[in-house]
């Protein structure tokens, strides 16, 4: 039976990022990866701040793969029939440092490996944990393959469902309405077409989100990022909204829906679609945190449910790669001290609420109670969307004041429940 | 609602590598708990249907691994796993 002295499972950015972590201070740590190799079962929309996470890896930023520095933010209200568009551009995004990049898993993921392993770690792709072993109330290793790998810490990051830490005894399985599913294309498409379609130059990029119509009004909506050359378009949508939708929409046919409105198929034309993806996304916030220790075991990223959606931006990325960190962290002060007991790993968790990672998900707990508003979603982007077709009309006899016009629209009712969505809103 | 063969030819351009048994399975006798008739409509892959009996069946083949049905159906009715190592889909751009 092998022994190490650490055991990372998931070879995503939470794990690569213990294992970088570990392997820098010289520990034994081996990472096990269930796919062909890092990356090859991961899926993001994507984007990564990099700000957040710079110092932590301050070597790292300069080659990495990432696609393009985003210096267009788009966001959309798209009702039924028309959509209503809001573009921001400033200096500020194009100066350096780039505060976020497009970024594509496939890519980004193996190059990452490769910087953890030459740091030292250990990696085995193609390797599913299938179990923990536990030995007197304590995570002792795994068992993979029929092997049994021991070690005196074991650290979960195995992304959404966490299968690991369920089988360690730490968690339930998820509940739907704290989950949603993202389904996403990567569409190829010429990298001097993208410059032109979305007004950009040299390496720039762009990000643009949509809510409305592309959900059915549902919770979730529609993203599109550009990559050097390819387009990252998809959608999220809350898993229990459309359990039973009926026979009329389905998840799949939504991004069909979705490619074939005007706004997009405009963007994407001539491009063709290189892949189609899909991966659960935690949206429970802080309240549908997982246990993040135990004994023996220290649970990052996805797995312990760090993952932040306020509506214009959805962020897991560097809360995976900073919990990694930290998690590696603690496993060097417990390594110290001989002592690998919850008490000692509780550090972890002193160190989240000391960093972003716990202080985000605090600072945005309530997002997932406003977002579950389903106005938002449905009621704003037609009330958007037939303002401004009332404000630029031009009829054929006499055009109305504009006043009394957005007044028809704008009732007390309406102002009324808009000053109460206000007030939740207030909250994020 | 999508159209099954696009949703195929989609399907069609992932890398999958072929595995020995299915990691997903409906548990017996639960084909006719609601969990599964509604999480017909959200599998992104289109792979829960039903059948002429009135009950729901599972192709495993073109599983995104999405985990979209565990989370929604739950352990009780599905025994969920992951693809053997090395097998299952493989995305080369994520
Ligand atoms: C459609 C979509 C859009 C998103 N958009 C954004 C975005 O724009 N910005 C952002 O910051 N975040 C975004 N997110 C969230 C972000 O992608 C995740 O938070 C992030 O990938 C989590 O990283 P992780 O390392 O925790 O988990 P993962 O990347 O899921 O890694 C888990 C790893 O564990 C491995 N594994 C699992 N079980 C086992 C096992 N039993 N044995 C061996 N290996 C195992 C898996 O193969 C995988 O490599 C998005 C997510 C989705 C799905
Ligand atoms: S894991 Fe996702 S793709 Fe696979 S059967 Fe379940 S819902 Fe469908």
């Amino acid at each position: 039976m092998e022994k190490f002295e650490v055991i990372v499972v998931g070879a995503g950015l939470a794990g690569l990022a213990a294992a970088w972590k570990l392997a820098e201070k010289g520990v034994e740590v081996l990472v096990l990866e269930r796919g062909d190799y890092p990356g090859a079962k991961n899926v993001t929309g994507g984007r990564l701040y990099v700000n957040p996470v710079r110092d932590l890896f301050p070597d790292l930023w300069s080659a990495a793969p990432l696609e393009r520095y985003i210096v267009h933010e788009g966001a959309t209200l798209m009702a039924r029939d028309r959509s209503v568009a809001i573009d921001y551009s400033g200096d500020e995004l194009k100066a350096e440092p780039h505060q976020s990049y497009s970024v594509l898993r496939g890519k980004f993921d193996r190059w990452l490996a490769e910087q953890v392993e030459a740091k030292g770690a250990m990696l085995l792709t193609k390797v599913r944990v299938d179990d923990v072993i536990m030995e007197n109330g304590k995570v002792a290793g795994v068992l993979a393959g029929g092997d049994e790998l021991k070690a005196d810490v074991v650290i979960a990051c195995d992304g959404v469902l966490s299968l690991v830490s369920e089988k360690a005894g730490l968690r339930k399985p998820g509940l739907p309405k704290d989950y949603a599913v993202g389904i996403k294309e990567v569409i190829t498409l010429d990298a001097g077409v993208i410059n032109d379609r979305f007004r950009l130059e040299g390496n720039e990029g762009a990000a643009h989100l949509f809510v409305g119509d592309v959900t059915k009004g549902c919770f979730g909506g529609g993203f599109l990022y550009t990559n050097k050359d390819s387009i990252s378009l998809g959608l999220v949508a809350g898993i229990h909204e459309y359990a039973g939708i009926g026979p009329s929409t389905d998840v799949p046919g939504l991004l069909e829906a979705f490619k074939k409105r005007p706004e997009i198929s405009s963007l994407i034309r001539g491009g063709s679609t290189a892949e189609y993806a899909a991966h659960v996304i935690p949206e429970g916030g802080f309240r549908a945190i997982s246990p993040l220790y135990g004994n023996g075991i220290l649970v990052a990223g996805d797995a312990a449910g760090f993952a932040v959606n306020i509506g214009f931006t959805v962020r897991g990325m560097e809360y995976a790669l900073a919990s990694g960190y930290y998690a590696g962290e603690t496993v060097l002060k417990s390594k110290e001290k001989g002592d690998f007991s919850a008490a000692a790993l509780s550090l972890y968790q002193r160190l989240l609420e000391e960093s972003f990672v716990l202080q985000d998900m605090k600072n945005f707990q309530e997002a997932p109670g406003v977002l579950s508003n389903e106005r938002l979603f449905k009621h704003y982007p037609e009330l958007a969307g037939n303002l401004l077709k009332d404000i630029y009309a031009v009829p054929a006899g006499p055009k109305g004041r504009l006043y009394p016009t957005l007044r028809k629209a704008l009732t007390l009712g309406e102002m009324w429940a808009q000053f109460k969505d206000m007030r939740e809103v207030m909250k994020i | 609602m999508t159209d099954a063969a696009l949703l195929k030819v989609k399907l069609g351009l992932d890398v999958f590598k072929p595995g020995k048994e299915p990691h997903i399975r409906i548990k017996p006798d639960c084909g006719r708990d609601d969990r599964l008739r509604q999480v017909i409509p959200v599998c992104p892959a289109g792979l829960y249907s039903e059948n002429e009996k009135g009950e729901v069946i599972l192709t495993v083949d073109g599983c995104l691994e999405c985990g979209t049905c565990r989370i929604f159906c739950g352990p009780d009715v599905l025994e969920w796993q992951y693809p053997e190592g090395g097998t299952g889909v493989q995305y080369r751009f994520g």
